[in-house]
């Protein structure tokens, strides 16, 4: 049993298992890689809308993905490529969406950190984050009365969506309603710009789980065995019927909001502190230690999750994107109701 | 036997839930209470389980009516009062909304409001928030005004795969009865020719039909007969239905019980104008409530909104009579 709010160091990675620890390792790489080519291609002029990454933000990403299995829900937030990965999304979906491919899951009608696959359990997230937790309710509600009652959702917010009254509505709601719902802040210091002491007032976000009647659990999100463990434990916990889990992880974002901002913002003696480390080489750094033959892994790995970018880019850069022409600007499934609109 | 327009929508939700095991409600009071309104009365008795209270928490209750769409579930939430609707705003128009168009996942919700003014209800338990919906893409407004089409078009919203925004007018509930209920109904999105006539068109849709049809009543004792289209929904509009009427009266005039800047009776106008100019022998005319909250005391309430009186005066401001 993990106390909340529990210091957790690399050393429960040994409980984990080095080779789960790995595999997230490589997806949090997979992530990483994946992110600075979209983040170069923005750069360079090739890809429209926003770009938005989860540098920092991977440790706890992938710890979701690998808690759920593929048949439960996931709301991502917009740094969790590590965890869609991690729970079955491709690298060529995030690509087409990126790059406007027709071809991707949104179809050019939204992009970049807005694709979902729902009838998979993956969410597509509208813009208003803290909306989404609700949605996952709903469909664990649904589940439940289908008699499907092995499920767990998980929603993904920042700590942002703290502060919003649909965060409130929907944790209220699942603690009511006793739902598998693991919902997961990311602390990672800033909404935007604004910073922890203009966002919320209380000590620590996990505070506020008991207010709603469920259960909180506090992590280093820095801390991949950290992050493993606990996540593993809010999604059992959760899926062994015990309600609602609220788990705070506390990192710091290691980028802009999104690859249009510079972050000159963000406190340096935060990006200093325990918290400004960076995951993805603190997880790099304990394999390395762990095990004498890992340095060819970890290059092997490197390749291979550079090689798969460079594949779904290349393909997503080939494909066309969608015509206007072709669209058929009908947003109603109804289409015998839709209104004939004609210019 | 009589059935009244409330309890044509507890029927048709009896029905909804009896034949399709798909379809649940989710609402505020709406379990063994039977609703603020009695809407549900005695449905979480006969449905055990499908028949679900909410906590206060309206943007909740519509995200968690999403995700049920997304399983594959049919839900029906009560509003308790169409004015809470705001709560949700977000949840309806950027969530429900937008989720078919985006993923080409369905979300078959319908949400019921009760809404429109009642004497003594106020500025937040009587608004008409029709046209707001309508403005956004991705949903199906219903404003039935009959307790046919109450039973008829509310069957037909859980049937839509779309979300649907069902208002129901709190006027009606208990003072509007008919013989039975139908058993047949024209189809969605297609408006009702109320009342034949040949020197008028009064457009109108809801509580204001009724208004509409007694207006007609008196002119007709003064030899002016008054053609009556009820839209039955406000989106899609039946601009056809519309049109034809023009053609046959010259005159338009389109009353709405909503706030008059934008809405139902400009769009109604707009359409006119554009596809049919030629048959106007007059310019155009609408009717909405004043531009102001709903007043609560009588006095003002009834003057606010439209009156067989105020409807009777721009009738015959158009007619010249």
């Amino acid at each position: 049993m993990v106390p909340d709010g529990s210091p957790w160091t690399a050393d429960s990675a040994n409980r984990a298992g080095v080779e789960r620890y790995a595999r997230a390792y490589r997806y949090m790489l997979q992530a990483r890689l994946l992110d600075e080519k979209l983040a170069s291609l923005y750069r360079a002029g090739k890809i429209h809308g926003g770009v938005f990454l989860g540098r920092g933000q991977e440790a706890l990403s992938v710890s979701i993905g690998l808690s759920l299995r593929r048949t439960d829900v996931f709301a991502p937030l917009i740094r969790d490529l590590a965890g869609r990965l991690a729970f079955g999304e491709t690298p060529l979906d995030a690509a087409r969406t990126a790059l406007g491919s027709a071809l991707g899951p949104m179809r050019g009608r939204d992009g970049n950190v807005h694709r979902g696959v729902p009838r998979r359990g993956l969410l597509p997230m509208i813009s208003h984050l803290g909306a989404m937790i609700a949605v996952v309710n709903g469909v664990l509600f649904a589940r439940r009365m289908k008699g499907v009652l092995d499920s767990v959702g998980v929603a993904s917010i920042g700590d942002g969506a703290t502060s919003t009254g649909s965060f409130h509505e929907a944790l209220n709601q699942a603690a009511v309603e006793r739902l598998p719902l693991v919902l997961v802040i990311a602390n990672n210091q800033y909404a935007y710009s604004t910073p922890n002491e203009r966002q919320f007032a209380c000590a620590a976000l996990v505070d506020k789980a008991p207010g709603y009647g469920v259960r909180g659990w506090s992590v280093d999100g820095t801390d991949l065995a950290a992050c493993l463990h606990v996540l593993g434990e809010a999604v059992a916990r959760a899926r062994g019927g015990e309600g609602p889990q609220l788990v705070e992880a506390r990192l710091l974002r290691l980028c802009g909001h999104g690859e249009h901002d510079d972050a000159s913002y963000v406190d340096p003696r935060l990006k200093a502190s325990p918290l400004g480390r960076d995951c993805l080489e603190v997880a790099r750094q304990w394999l390395w230690d762990k095990e004498p033959g890992m340095r060819e892994r970890l290059e092997q790995w490197r390749a291979e999750a550079q090689q798969a970018v460079e594949d779904a880019v290349a393909q997503a850069q080939r494909e066309a994107g969608p015509d206007p022409y072709k669209e058929e600007w009908c947003a109603l499934a109804s289409r015998e109701v839709a209104e004939p609109f004609t210019h | 036997m009589s059935v009244t327009y409330l309890e044509a929508i507890r029927e048709a939700q009896a029905r909804a839930l009896a034949e399709d095991h798909r379809v649940f409600i989710y609402g505020q009071d709406v379990g063994k209470f039977g609703g603020a309104f009695k809407a549900t009365k005695n449905l979480a008795e006969e449905f055990p389980g499908r028949v679900i209270d909410a906590p206060i928490s309206e943007d909740a209750i519509i995200g968690l009516a999403v995700g049920a769409a997304i399983e594959g579930l049919r839900p029906i939430i009560e509003m308790q009062f169409a004015d809470f609707s705001t709560v949700a705003f977000n949840q309806i128009v950027n969530q429900a909304a937008t989720l078919y168009w985006r993923t080409g996942v369905p979300c078959p919700i319908t949400v019921r409001l009760p809404f429109g003014g009642t004497s003594g209800s106020g500025p937040f338990h009587s608004q008409c928030l029709e046209a707001i919906y309508a403005h956004y893409p991705g949903l199906i407004v219903m404003t039935p005004a009959t307790v046919e089409d109450a039973y008829s078009m509310l069957l037909a919203a859980v049937a839509l795969d779309d979300p649907v925004i069902f208002c129901e007018h709190k006027l009606l509930y208990y003072h509007l009865k008919a013989d039975a209920l139908p058993s047949e109904a024209l189809p969605v999105g297609k408006a009702a020719l109320t009342r034949e006539g040949r020197d008028l068109t009064i457009v109108a849709y809801s509580a204001m039909v009724h208004e509409a049809l007694a207006v007609a009543e008196q002119l007709s004792g003064e030899g002016v007969e008054v053609e009556v289209v009820d839209l039955r929904t406000i989106k899609p509009i039946d601009t056809d239905t519309v049109v034809a009427s023009v053609a046959r009266t010259g005159r338009l005039l389109v009353v709405g019980e909503s706030w008059p800047w934008g809405g139902v009776t400009a769009e109604v106008v707009a359409r006119v104008s554009e596809e049919a100019f030629n048959l106007l022998d007059a310019p155009p005319m609408r009717l909405n409530a004043k531009d102001t909250p709903i007043p609560f005391h009588p006095s003002l309430w009834k003057a606010h909104r439209p009156t067989t009186e105020s409807i009777g005066a721009a009738a015959r401001k158009l007619l010249r009579l």
